[in-house]
C-alpha cells in the first residue's frame, strides 16, 4: 500500500513511551498543575491539545527529525575525556555534546519544536523569557527561521551581565525588552512574559525556556528535550556495550537534566544525579539550590521547590552562573527527587569554576558555566564511586558567552576595562574561596567535594 | 447559638452586595494593599475607603510574583515585600476593616496563603472577621485543599472568570464560588483603562445565564465615578484597585483614598 504522507523515522523520540507522570492534568505527584489566572486557561488548554496532536503527526516528526539534523547538527556525539578524568578518581568520563548544537547549548531542541507548534497553532508572534540569554537566543533563532515576530524578556540586570546575547539577539531580528520590576532577574522576566501572553494571547505563543512553568511546558518541554537521553543511552551502549553507572546534568529550571535523564528513568542501576547551583554555598543562604535550600510551594504556574522566606516571597538567588541563577525548579525535578530516583546536590561557585578550568586545559573545550557544575559533580561522583565506574556528562552549553566572566574570575582581565560581567564575577566570588590561577589548572588539586 | 462549620448558613459578602442591589445600586469594593506606604497608613486608607462609601474592602496580601498585576500595584506591592508585610499584618488590616463597617475579603496569591498553612489561614481569617478570600492564580481544578477549608471555617470563596473562559469552565468555576465571581473584565493585567468594554458585559451576561443567583463583580479598568457607573450598569459590584493604589503613589494619602471612594460611590448610584 502506497501512501503520500512522509514515514515518521522509526527511532522519533516524541513517539517513545513516556513516563507514567505527568497525569492527564499535569500533575508529578503532588508538584505541577496549573496555579494561573482563569484568562490563560484557554491558551493552555489550546497549547495542550494542538501539541498532542502534533506529537504523533508524521508530517511534524518528520520535519523535527530534519531540522534536528540539518540546522541543529543533530545527533550530538559523545566525547571520552580521560585527561579530565584523570581528577575524578579513576572514573571514565563520557561528555554528551549539547554544546556542538548550534546556538551553542541544547535550548535550540526545545525552541525548534514549540516554534513548529506556534505556526500550527496559527500564531504569528512568539514571547520568552531569557536570563542568560541562550533561551532567549535559541527562540530568536527559531523565529528567524520560521517568519515569526520575536520578543524576548530579560531582567534589567541581565541585560547588562549579558550584553553579548542581547546583542545577538537583536542582530537576529527580536526585540528584547529589559524588565525592570522586582529583582529585575529571570523570575521578573517570567512575570512579564505572562502579563504580555494574558494581555495578547490571541495573537501570541508563549516559548517557555525550561520544564517549569504551568502545565503542559514541564512535559511538553521535557519531549523535546528527550532527544539528548535517547540518543546518548543509544550511543553509550553501541561504544561500551553497557549503560552508564550514573548520568550527570547542572539543574536551573532542569531541561537539559529531564532531557538526559528521561530516557534512562527506567533503568534502575543508573543513578541520576542533577547538579544545582551552590553559590557562595547552601549554608551561606546565597545560592540557587532549590531542592537542596529550599521547599514546596507555587512559583509561576506551578507547584515545585523553591527558595522562600517565611512568608511565601520568592527569595531572590545567586549563582555565578546566569542560567541556573532560578529561585524555582522543574516540578518533575521535585518528583524524581520525592520518589527517591534522582538525586540532587549543591555545587559552589569555586567548585564549578574548578571544573570549567580543568576542562579547558585537559581537553581544549570551554564548558558553559552551567554545564561546569554538572561537571564539578562528575570530579566529586567518580571519586565516589572510585575506577572503572563510568559516568556519563551533559555539556548542555559551550562557554564562549562566559569568556568575560571567566577571565575575572581567574584575575585575566586586567588588559580589559572592567565590564559588568567582571563585577558580577568578583560579587558571585566574594565569600567563596579564590579561584585557583588558571596556570595551574591542569594540575588543579579539586576540592574533595564534600560539599557535594 | 453555633453554626455547623461544615454548612455555612450565610455568606457575608452575599448579603452585603444583595443588600445594596436592594437599594437599586451595584456594590463598590476597594482593593488595597497591606504594608503601602506602611502597614498602619494602608489600614487607615482601607477605613479611609470605607467611609467613603466602599461596601467592601479587598485587603491584598503583598507578594513577590504578582503575575496577574499592572505596574501600578506591583509598585506599591513590591515596597510591603521588602518591608517583610505579612499575614499576621493582613489579618491585623481584616480586622480593622470589619470594625469601620465594610466587609473585609482577603486578596491573595496562592503561595503566602499555602505557606502559612491553608487550615490556619481559614480559622485565622474566620476569626478575625473575615469573609473568604479572592484567589486569582488559583483555578477551582487544583483548590481542593482551599474548598475544604473554606467550607470548615464558613468562608466565602471567589474565582475569577474571565472573556476566555469556555461555557463548561464557566459553570464549574460558578459552582465552586461562594459570595460572588470575579468577571476579569479584560484579557489582560490590573490597571485603569481609558474604556472598560464591551467583553465585560457579554461576559456578565454569560455568567448570568450559567447561574443567575450568583453575584458577578466586575474588576479591572476602573478608575472614576463614571466608569463605575457604566458598569454598574450591568454588574452586582464595581471592583476598583490601581486607581486607589495611584492616590497613594501620588502621595495623596488616605484623603485622596477617602475622595475617590465618594466619587466612585457616586457612581455605582447613578446607573
Ligand atoms: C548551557 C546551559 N545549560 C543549562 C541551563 C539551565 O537550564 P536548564 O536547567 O533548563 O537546562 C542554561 C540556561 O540558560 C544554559 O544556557
Amino acid at each position: 500500500m502506497t501512501t503520500t504522507a512522509p514515514v515518521p523515522p522509526p527511532d522519533a523520540s516524541l513517539t517513545r513511551p513516556r513516563p507514567e507522570w505527568p497525569d492527564a492534568t499535569g500533575h508529578f505527584g503532588p508538584y505541577g498543575g496549573r496555579f494561573v489566572p482563569e484568562a490563560l486557561i484557554a491558551a493552555l488548554d489550546e497549547l495542550s491539545e494542538a501539541y498532542e496532536a502534533m506529537r504523533v503527526d508524521p508530517v511534524f516528526l518528520v520535519e523535527f527529525e530534519r531540522l534536528h539534523r540539518d540546522y541543529t547538527g543533530r545527533p550530538s556525539p559523545i566525547t571520552e575525556v580521560p585527561r579530565f578524568a584523570e581528577h575524578c578518581g579513576g572514573a571514565r568520563v563520557l561528555l554528551k555534546r549539547e554544546d556542538l548544537n548550534h546556538t551553542g547549548s541544547h535550548k535550540i531542541n526545545n525552541v525548534l519544536g514549540q516554534a513548529l507548534l506556534t505556526k500550527r497553532i496559527g500564531k504569528q508572534r512568539v514571547i520568552a523569557e531569557t536570563g542568560a540569554g541562550q533561551h532567549g537566543v535559541a527562540t530568536a533563532t527559531a523565529a528567524a527561521l520560521m517568519g515569526l515576530d520575536c520578543t524576548i524578556y530579560m531582567g534589567e540586570e541581565d541585560t547588562r551581565r549579558q550584553a553579548l546575547n542581547v546583542a545577538r539577539m537583536r542582530l537576529l531580528g527580536a526585540e528584547v525588552i529589559p524588565v525592570t520590576t522586582g529583582s529585575r532577574t529571570l523570575k521578573d522576566a517570567i512575570n512579564e512574559a505572562f502579563r504580555d501572553w494574558v494581555t495578547n494571547v490571541g495573537t501570541t505563543n508563549y516559548v517557555f525556556g525550561t520544564v517549569a512553568g504551568p502545565h503542559p511546558f514541564p512535559a511538553m518541554v521535557r519531549d523535546f528535550q528527550r532527544v539528548i537521553g535517547d540518543e546518548a543511552r543509544a550511543q553509550v551502549l553501541e561504544r561500551e556495550g553497557r549503560l552508564p553507572d550514573a548520568v550527570l546534568a547542572c539543574v536551573g529550571g532542569g531541561s537539559n537534566a529531564i532531557g538526559i535523564f528521561t530516557a534512562f528513568v527506567p533503568d534502575e542501576g543508573v543513578r541520576l544525579v542533577g547538579l544545582e547551583a551552590g553559590g557562595d554555598g547552601v549554608e551561606t543562604g546565597r545560592h540557587a539550590s532549590s531542592i537542596t535550600g529550599g521547599d514546596p510551594g507555587v512559583l509561576h504556574g506551578a507547584r515545585s521547590y523553591l527558595l522562600q522566606d517565611a512568608n511565601g516571597q520568592t527569595i531572590e538567588s545567586h549563582s555565578i552562573s546566569a542560567g541556573l541563577d532560578y529561585p524555582g525548579v522543574g516540578p518533575e525535578h521535585s518528583y524524581l527527587h520525592d520518589i527517591g530516583r534522582a538525586e540532587y546536590r549543591p555545587v559552589t561557585d569555586s567548585q564549578a569554576m574548578e571544573a570549567f578550568a580543568l576542562l579547558c586545559r585537559t581537553e581544549g573545550i570551554i564548558p558553559a558555566i552551567e554545564s561546569a557544575h554538572a561537571l564539578a559533580g562528575a570530579i566529586a561522583l567518580g571519586r565516589e564511586l572510585g575506577p572503572d565506574s563510568l559516568l556519563l556528562v551533559n555539556l548542555s552549553g559551550r562557554g564562549d558567552k562566559d569568556v568575560e566572566t571567566a577571565s575575572a574570575w581567574f584575575g585575566m582581565a586586567e588588559h580589559t576595562a572592567p565590564t559588568d560581567d567582571d563585577e558580577r564575577a568578583v560579587e558571585a566570588g566574594r565569600g567563596a574561596e579564590p579561584g585557583p590561577p588558571l596556570g595551574d589548572a591542569d594540575d588543579t588539586t579539586v576540592q574533595d567535594g564534600d560539599a557535594l | 447559638m453555633t453554626v455547623p462549620p461544615s454548612h455555612p448558613t450565610s455568606s457575608q459578602l452575599e448579603e452585603r452586595i444583595g443588600a445594596a442591589v436592594a437599594e437599586g445600586r451595584s456594590a463598590l469594593i476597594a482593593y488595597l494593599p497591606v504594608g503601602y506606604p506602611d502597614v498602619p497608613t494602608s489600614i487607615e486608607a482601607m477605613v479611609a475607603a470605607v467611609e467613603g462609601g466602599a461596601d467592601v474592602v479587598e485587603i491584598g496580601v503583598p507578594y513577590s510574583d504578582p503575575g496577574m498585576d499592572g505596574p501600578t500595584i506591583q509598585e506599591a506591592v513590591d515596597v510591603a515585600v521588602r518591608a517583610g508585610v505579612g499575614m499576621a499584618d493582613v489579618l491585623s488590616a481584616v480586622s480593622a476593616v470589619a470594625a469601620a463597617g465594610a466587609v473585609p475579603v482577603v486578596m491573595s496569591y496562592w503561595n503566602p496563603i499555602e505557606r502559612y498553612g491553608v487550615d490556619r489561614f481559614a480559622a485565622d481569617l474566620a476569626a478575625a472577621g473575615g469573609a473568604g478570600a479572592i484567589t486569582p492564580d488559583l483555578v477551582p481544578d487544583e483548590a481542593g485543599p482551599w474548598i475544604a477549608a473554606s467550607d470548615a471555617a464558613g468562608l466565602d470563596r471567589v474565582f475569577l472568570v474571565a472573556p476566555s473562559s469556555t461555557d463548561a469552565r464557566l459553570a464549574m468555576t460558578l459552582a465552586a464560588c461562594r459570595g460572588f465571581v470575579y468577571a476579569a473584565s479584560t484579557m489582560g493585567v490590573t490597571g485603569t483603562r481609558a474604556t472598560v468594554g464591551g467583553t465585560a458585559q457579554t461576559l456578565v451576561a454569560r455568567t448570568r445565564e450559567a447561574d443567575p443567583d450568583l453575584a458577578v463583580c466586575v474588576g479591572l479598568g476602573v478608575s472614576d465615578g463614571d466608569q463605575a457607573a457604566e458598569v454598574a450598569g450591568f454588574a452586582d459590584g464595581v471592583i476598583v484597585g490601581s486607581a486607589y493604589v495611584r492616590q497613594l503613589l501620588d502621595g495623596h494619602g488616605p484623603a485622596g483614598v477617602r475622595a475617590l471612594s465618594e466619587d466612585l460611590a457616586a457612581g455605582v448610584r447613578r446607573r
